[in-house]
């Protein structure tokens, strides 16, 4: 299976995912520029990667949705290719239209760097298939406007059809408020589609795909989505 | 063509733009003229304090700046570039932010974080961590939560964005710093020793180009004004000299220097701080030996009615002065236009030794560029000094009057005092892992490692207690570069350099000058001592307001090589049952403590005894075992002495371990909190003992086993008990606390 991780202006994280994926989960990968109007063919599987794109100026990711790039994204999209994004992935993704809701300030106020707790909500997911439901992965988050927020229907949608993949989380797996870094409704720490292939988290799991950094549960997503594939 | 001066200068004008007026004698020797208006702001800015050194330069030269590792000497390029083998190189360099910070702490700090990073990457280096050492007034006055919280946030806005992990640093809260909190930034990246770049305008007929953001109104008389000047009433009314940081366009900025470098079409480079346009051109013309024509009309500008003295000032962020080779502009112009960054050319590289500036057709300037630069012609001073009469009080200080408390009253104000305290306050609002090469922030140097070599990590670290400074400035400074060397070996590094932020006040006090002056020279005995060469830096002078200078405070930025990165140690307590022993000697006294000042109030007598010896032997045996994997935790023993040192090491470890501890019966208060040198307190577990034993023979320094690691409690000779969970609660609840309510 092949990656690519999108390059956007001010996009930060596109190394450490192009490296957790290349790297750490030894998988073909390749950078896709926010110029590009073509989707090079093989790819399986787009990463909008975490950072500051187009400096998060107007609002996170909005003007990233305008890249050229993103036409692309929403039709490969559209056609059942996987895309994930993270932290500043998931806010385009929101602002693209093809994720719900959108992500607040922190309830803080202020940016927050920590090891954090998923409860692991759903495993009937290429994201997620390596896991068990109520799995608990330490992952790290980073990120000041990470408060995801969606209106009642869209949150019980998200909630009832089993798309809410990821909760914040104590490292017993209790959700609870206390473990909840941003003021995320429901702990909400990763969403899918309704396709259910496109997900977007606000922690890092491209950080913590290392055992030389401390930690790799992040791993099982990436390892989620190969296995996918060679399923098929 | 004739010169054109838009205003007449005067020894008037002069002195307004920051010369003295044997400075300006100086200038028109040199000129065999009077300057234009142009011209005497570029020799204003270039002579001020801030960039020629002209007051520290004579003394910065007498430290030790050569060594096998070093591949460029001290102040030859942006940055020190230091060997790390294997074919690469690590770039890095503190740098002091005070001035503008102190007047508007949010972008103050954000560009001096934006301006250290540029200092690394115009070498061609990648920046791979940032640090960061401040000082602010007692937190119990509104301003000073203002100024913390501000800077806190400027930081973390400029490197979050920018996208390089804030790995390590240092805070402190000292009253002499409410007007003037000290905010020094370093930056740590690495480059291939084939890739970097020098700043010099080498190859005469070559383009000499701005690349990056336009040239606005903002910071002028940053550097010259505002930075070299001491704080008044007035000061307030500069805060428009402050620059304003875009962490975005620093980041594309970044992207395209390195791949303008990579392409090969870079002849010299240089970033544009302070002085701005000014400063880069001369000084890289006066490293060339090559003069330059440039042309104001072109540079690209917010305002366009800027005139030449404006234009040649203004410190606007996020631009390189970048001399291209001839016939490769259209590469160059090809990189900048795929990162979307602005480049223009604005002049040509010429072999006669003379910067010629025009605007509007006119020539506004001529001068050569030597006479400018620091280490050239501009001025360098020797300055009196005296011993300060301070020292007379607080050495005499007799220190049985003081009254102390009980014991665990004591520990428990230390544990809340904000200089040990918890700072995830601070470090959580920083992103400490982009990149994902940050080993480790738990120990008492940042541990990143190196994707390029594999195996191979660097430590980090930086340090001062400058109370230790104030109170003995030869020791003091001493005793700076020992711990920061301390630090580094207690993570399983080997120091090898170190760059430094030399933050003191007025240098025409005399009292002042002799505090720098021993502070140097005690500096370099130590870095001479340690084999740690002084890469580079930065001397911020004038911190002192309302006739109160503040605590000499010469900041030491340590850089140490870990050649197997499976040896990196911690300093957290590891597993119950491991021993726990002190290595160095106890001298007791509580002199220059924390203790001193938190529960006495008092800031007197000599900084703590000092031995190079003692220490040298300390790095010896605590590199050997982490080496040899005898030990499983180490930590200094710094502020608060060893019942903070040995309460750290409880919260830092990962399951709430605490340790019972035996220091004889009813252990003296100078023992517990006496802040003795060259101090490291490792675990170890009791199958490692005998072979601990076996080398503890030929330790020349003592060593005693002082008790064991234990769940959940901690206790020390029956005078402090408590729990893990509460040394946690006090320690994490200190300065949230003390910044509650003041969003």
């Amino acid at each position: 299976m092949k990656f690519g991780v999108v390059m956007f202006p001010g996009s930060n994280c596109d190394h450490d995912a192009f490296y957790a994926l290349s790297v750490n989960a030894g998988k073909d990968t390749t950078y896709l520029w926010h110029k590009d109007t073509v989707i090079p063919s093989g790819i399986d599987c787009i990463i909008l990667p975490g950072g500051f794109s187009y400096g998060d100026y107007l609002r996170c990711g909005a003007i990233a949705r305008f890249s050229p790039i993103m036409n692309e994204v929403i039709r490969f999209a559209n056609s059942g290719g996987y895309v994930m994004g993270i932290c500043n992935g998931f806010q385009v993704l929101t602002e693209a239209g093809l994720l719900p809701g959108t992500l607040l300030r922190n309830s803080s106020l202020s940016f927050v760097c920590k090891d954090i707790f998923l409860n692991v909500r759903n495993n009937n997911t290429a994201f997620t298939s390596l896991m068990q439901v109520g799995d608990v992965l330490r992952i790290p988050v980073a990120h000041g406007e990470g408060n995801y927020f969606a209106d009642t229907e869209t949150i019980n949608i998200l909630e009832s059809e089993n798309r809410v993949l990821f909760k914040y989380c104590a490292a017993d797996g209790a959700i609870n408020e206390e473990s909840n870094p941003n003021g995320s409704v429901n702990n909400i720490a990763g969403i899918i589609n309704e396709k259910r292939n496109v997900l977007g988290m606000m922690p890092h799991p491209e950080r913590y795909s290392d055992k030389m950094m401390g930690c790799s549960d992040g791993i099982a997503i990436f390892n989620s989505l190969s296995k996918q594939f060679e399923i098929i | 063509m004739e010169l054109y001066s838009e205003l007449e200068v005067t020894k008037d004008v002069a002195l307004e733009v920051g010369l003295s007026e044997n400075e300006y004698e100086e200038i028109l020797k040199i000129l065999g003229r009077t300057p234009t208006y142009t011209e005497i702001g570029i020799y204003g800015v270039m002579w001020s304090e801030h960039c020629s050194y002209k007051n520290s330069i004579k003394l910065l030269k007498t430290l030790p700046r050569s060594g096998a590792r070093l591949l460029v000497e001290a102040g030859q390029e942006n940055a020190g570039l230091v060997d790390i083998g294997d074919g690469y190189a690590i770039a890095f360099k503190i740098e002091s932010h005070n001035h503008p910070s102190a007047i508007e702490p949010f972008q103050g700090a954000a560009t001096g974080v934006g301006g250290i990073l540029r200092d690394i990457f115009t070498m061609g280096a990648r920046p791979i961590a940032a640090l960061n050492s401040l000082r602010f007034g007692t937190l119990d006055k509104a301003r000073n939560r203002f100024l913390f919280r501000g800077v806190v946030e400027g930081i973390g806005h400029y490197g979050n964005c920018f996208g390089v992990p804030t790995v390590a640093g240092e805070v402190y809260f000292e009253d002499c710093y409410s007007d003037n909190p000290l905010i020094n930034a370093m930056a740590v990246g690495i480059v291939h020793k084939d890739k970097t770049a020098t700043a010099a305008a080498l190859g005469v007929g070559n383009p000499v180009m701005i690349v990056g953001s336009s040239t606005g109104r903002d910071g002028i008389h940053g550097a010259s004004l505002l930075a070299s000047r001491e704080f008044d009433e007035k000061t307030d009314e500069m805060r428009p000299t402050v620059q304003v940081g875009d962490p975005f366009g620093e980041k594309l900025l970044l992207e395209a220097t390195l791949e303008l470098i990579e392409a090969g079409v870079v002849a010299g480079i240089q970033d544009m701080g302070a002085a701005g346009i000014s400063c880069s051109t001369s000084e890289m013309c006066a490293k060339a030996k090559t003069g330059m024509e440039v042309d104001l009309d072109k540079v690209p500008l917010r305002e366009n009615d800027m005139s030449a003295y404006e234009i040649m000032l203004s410190e606007s962020q996020e631009r390189m002065l970048v001399v291209i080779h001839k016939g490769m502009e259209e590469k160059a112009k090809a990189i900048c236009n795929k990162w979307d960054v602005p480049l223009t050319t604005i002049g040509e590289v010429t072999k006669e030794n003379i910067i010629n500036i025009t605007r509007h057709g006119r020539l506004v300037a001529s001068l050569e560029p030597s006479t400018l630069a620091l280490g050239g012609g501009a001025p360098q001073y020797d300055r009196a000094s005296k011993q300060p009469a301070y020292l007379e009080e607080t050495k005499n200080f007799d220190l049985s009057l003081i009254e102390k408390i009980p014991n665990d009253e004591a520990f428990t104000k230390l544990l809340r005092s904000p200089d040990i305290a918890s700072k995830r306050w601070v470090y959580e609002q920083y992103d400490s892992q982009v990149r994902t090469n940050t080993m480790s922030i738990k120990g008492d140097a940042a541990v990143l490692r190196i994707k390029e070599i594999p195996g191979k990590a660097i430590a980090v670290t930086t340090d001062c207690n400058s109370r230790y400074v104030y109170l003995n400035p030869y020791r003091g400074a001493m005793i700076a570069v020992a711990e920061a060397a301390r630090n580094i070996v207690c993570v399983g590094a080997e120091p090898v350099a170190i760059t430094n932020c030399l933050n003191f006040g007025n240098p025409y006090d005399e009292e002042v000058y002799w505090q720098f002056r021993q502070a140097v020279r005690g500096m370099g005995n130590a870095c001479r001592a340690l084999g740690t060469p002084v890469t580079g830096g930065n001397v911020s002078f004038h911190n002192e307001s309302q006739h109160r200078a503040v605590f000499p405070t010469p900041t030491i930025g340590m850089l140490g090589i870990i050649d197997d990165s499976n040896k990196i140690m911690s300093a957290g307590f590891k597993s119950p049952g491991d021993i726990i022993y002190l290595i160095g000697e106890n001298r007791g006294g509580l002199e220059a403590s924390e203790f001193l000042k938190e529960i006495c109030g008092i800031v007197a007598g000599d900084a703590p005894l000092f031995e190079m010896d003692d220490e040298l032997e300390l790095h010896r045996v605590i590199s050997m075992l982490i080496r040899e994997e005898i030990i499983s935790s180490a930590h200094d023993v710094s502020e608060g002495g060893l019942a903070i040192c040995l309460a750290e090491k409880a919260i830092l470890s990962n399951d709430k371990l605490g340790a019972d501890i035996d220091l004889g019966s009813e252990p003296t208060t100078e023992l517990l909190f006496g802040e003795s040198q060259s101090r490291v307190v490792v675990s170890l577990p009791s199958t490692k003992e005998n072979e601990f034993k076996k080398i503890q023979e030929k330790i020349k320094i003592p060593v005693s086993r002082i008790g064991v690691v234990i769940a959940d409690s901690f206790k020390i000779s029956g005078c402090i008990d408590s729990t893990v969970e509460w040394l946690i609660s006090e320690y994490e609840s200190a300065i949230p606390n003390l910044m509650k309510g003041n969003k």
